[in-house]
């Protein structure tokens, strides 16, 4: 038996082009947000931006404006009453509510992060992971109560 | 002989104050939050006489106040961030962030008018 080390070294850089090819294939060609898979963590925190510039344009005045009609008057306050019987507006209520309790949820986990609590990755992962079940469990609950 | 100066040089720090503000409004914001959530279930206010009572002790406006400032100033440090993330121009992201200013004093009397009339 001849030693065939020119074979094995063949081979062997087979191999590794094939490796090449195949990450090649997966790898994302292009930079489009709408086709590469963002990790969870990544995903949590593009909704907080989300979340907070929504709560901030049309959320604030929203809530004044509610805050207005729920204080002014009897009448304001029966007006209020009457324009949330609309579903349509309940609807958007519950998504704002989601907004914020959202908002909220991934706020307390970057408080927690900046404090060095759950940075290692599986950690990171994780608790992304219960800011999005938390957050609609609660956002579930409030709809609930609403109707 | 080297001076050393007592200022350091490596950044001026400005964004550590609007970072620390964001979260020490934010933590204030839960605060008032979770106590109101609190206080409404346990005896939810149901006509108007009800809610207007809510809002009728001077501690309860002053704390709702503080809560719409602190709300003002966190939306300040993240509307300001998002805008220089995303708007390139210098114009026009200074006529934005002017506009968000006036929008947010104007909303701060909105509160006082609200709350105190």
């Amino acid at each position: 038996m001849e030693f065939r080390a020119g074979d094995q070294l063949r081979n062997y850089h087979f191999k590794v082009s094939r490796m090449e090819v195949k990450l090649k294939h997966q790898r994302p060609r292009h930079l489009d947000l709408f086709k590469i898979t963002q990790p969870l963590p990544a995903i949590v925190s593009i909704m907080h931006r989300i979340s907070g510039v929504l709560l901030f344009f049309p959320g604030i005045p929203f809530l004044l404006y509610g805050l207005h009609m729920l204080l002014e008057s009897p009448e304001s306050f029966a007006a209020m009453q009457a324009v949330l019987q609309h579903p349509g507006l309940k609807l958007l209520l519950v998504f704002f509510v989601w907004f914020f309790l959202h908002h909220l949820c991934a706020g307390i986990r970057y408080l927690a992060l900046d404090l060095h609590y759950g940075v290692e990755l599986a950690q990171a992962r994780a608790s992304s992971k219960w800011v999005l079940a938390i957050s609609v469990l609660l956002t579930l609950l409030a709809g609930v109560a609403l109707w | 002989m080297v001076k050393h100066s007592s200022r350091i040089v490596t950044g001026a720090h400005y964004g550590l104050r609007d970072w620390l503000a964001q979260r020490i409004t934010a933590v204030f914001m839960v605060v008032y939050v979770v106590v109101l959530a609190v206080l409404i279930t346990i005896s939810p206010p149901q006509d108007y006489a009800a809610w207007s009572g809510v809002f009728k002790h001077s501690w309860m406006r002053i704390a709702t106040f503080l809560f719409f400032a602190a709300l003002f100033w966190h939306a300040w440090v993240g509307v300001r961030n998002v805008l220089m993330d995303y708007v390139k121009p210098v114009a026009i992201r200074l006529t934005l962030q002017v506009l968000v200013i006036i929008a947010l004093l104007v909303y701060l009397v909105w509160t006082a008018e609200i709350l105190w009339s």
